[in-house]
């Protein structure tokens, strides 16, 4: 209990970071978390499918920096549907690999992601195959018996050119017991506000706020690659951040295919502890004495 | 045999240059645009605490393997040399890339290290 409340405290009182992930909520770009740095966030994305109630999908997401080139996050996510159950609906395990040490004009990040989740996982965090409106009416009480079992491959690639960070990433997903490979994609762009930053500590600065647009969606399977059927999304994203380092995310998504869902609306947030891991062994090694 | 040779040779992650030595020497010619510039040291504070001070120390002292950033070889490096190496970081020896940061930004950052340098050199 005394630990407990040790860490509680900590958390309080420990030096926090800019949350790093910018306006994106789908796209990664090869940005890696500082090692040693824990960032918490949350990703929340709610709308009404055709035919079905609204609901709001939610993922916890831990990040934290094992070393400079390697970044690893575990996401707890749930659902809510309107006039049904609230479930949590599994786990995802993904791990980051920055390949090459130095910066280029494109820089690939390689990703794997072990997910164990159920059919009723509404949190959308990327669109492969034919995954589209239908998916989100189905009654969470059916959709929650189908298990997937899955792993994930992305190949990120991203740049930054004179304050504006282009990213593009290649989703390749396989369900451990069945089913075809199944592809997907996204594509973010985005710039802050202003390129220099102001020499005070403000919640309003104008470096403070990043504005972006990203893209995304299916490319079928293996053995049925393409666009025909498959959703596709475009979603203005802002992103603000408190002086303390806290992040806030807003997104409205446009569907722009008939199996898509019309609208939706992403919203998040973040914060990141600075030398988490130092923090935690001085901790655990002397109690937090000074 | 060649290979291996040249992997030894070549690979970063053998190698155990400082950061600033392994700057190419065509970095040094950069110049930095805020050089002196008292608005931008102060801003250059601002994102330091935030950005380097939980590595490096809030008083650039270093803390366990992050090395303290006043010490000769930081004050004695050309502005160029230091936008490399917080360009490009130092990614197997624990020192992340701050790229996602804007150019202008990264030589705020600078500029507040040269001044901090040029204050209290530690030798």
């Amino acid at each position: 209990m005394r630990n407990r409340l040790w860490i509680a405290a900590a958390c309080l009182i420990l030096p926090s970071a800019r949350a790093g992930e910018g306006p994106f909520f789908i796209t990664y770009t090869h940005q890696m978390e500082e090692p040693g740095n824990l960032e918490m966030s949350v990703k929340n994305v709610t709308g009404k499918p055709a035919g079905g109630s609204r609901f709001w999908g939610a993922a916890t997401e831990l990040e934290y920096g094992v070393k400079a080139w390697w970044t690893s996050e575990l996401y707890l996510d749930g659902q809510t549907t309107a006039d049904e159950n609230t479930v949590f609906t599994g786990y995802r395990w993904e791990n980051r690999f920055r390949v090459l040490p130095r910066e280029h004009w494109i820089n690939p990040v390689l990703y794997f992601e072990f997910e164990n989740i159920n059919g009723a996982d509404k949190t959308l965090l990327e669109v492969v195959n034919h995954d589209g409106e239908d998916d989100l009416s189905e009654p969470t009480a059916d959709a929650r018996q189908e298990k997937k079992r899955e792993i994930e491959a992305k190949l990120i690639l991203s740049s930054y050119f004179k304050g504006w960070t282009l990213a593009e990433n290649f989703i390749a997903e396989k369900n451990v017991r069945h089913e075809p490979y199944e592809f997907g994609y996204a594509v973010g762009l985005s710039r802050p506000l202003v390129l220099a930053a102001k020499p005070e500590r403000c919640n309003f600065c104008p470096e403070n706020f990043q504005l972006g647009v990203e893209a995304y969606g299916g490319l079928g399977t293996h053995a049925n690659l393409g666009f025909a059927e498959t959703s596709h999304y475009l979603a203005p994203t802002i992103c603000w951040t408190l002086a303390n380092g806290t992040e806030f995310r807003v997104s409205p998504t446009y569907g722009l295919t008939g199996t898509s869902a019309g609208f939706l609306l992403r919203f998040g947030v973040s914060y990141e502890i600075a030398q988490f891991r130092r923090a935690a062994q001085k901790l655990f090694r002397d109690g937090g004495r000074p | 045999m060649r290979w291996l040779l040249f992997l030894v040779l070549t690979c970063p992650i053998l190698r155990a240059e400082t950061p600033v030595r392994s700057a190419p020497a065509r970095s040094s010619s950069k110049t930095n645009p805020f050089n002196d510039d008292e608005v931008a040291r102060r801003a250059g504070a601002k994102l330091f605490s935030r950005e380097c001070a939980p590595c490096h120390g809030a008083k650039a002292e270093g803390i366990g393997k992050a090395p303290p950033l006043r010490q000769p070889e930081v004050y004695q490096a050309a502005p160029g040399v230091l936008f490399w190496v917080l360009k490009n970081g130092s990614i197997f020896h624990g020192m992340p890339s701050f790229a996602h940061l804007p150019e202008a930004q990264r030589w705020e950052i600078i500029t507040f290290l040269r001044a901090l340098n040029a204050r209290k050199p530690e030798n």
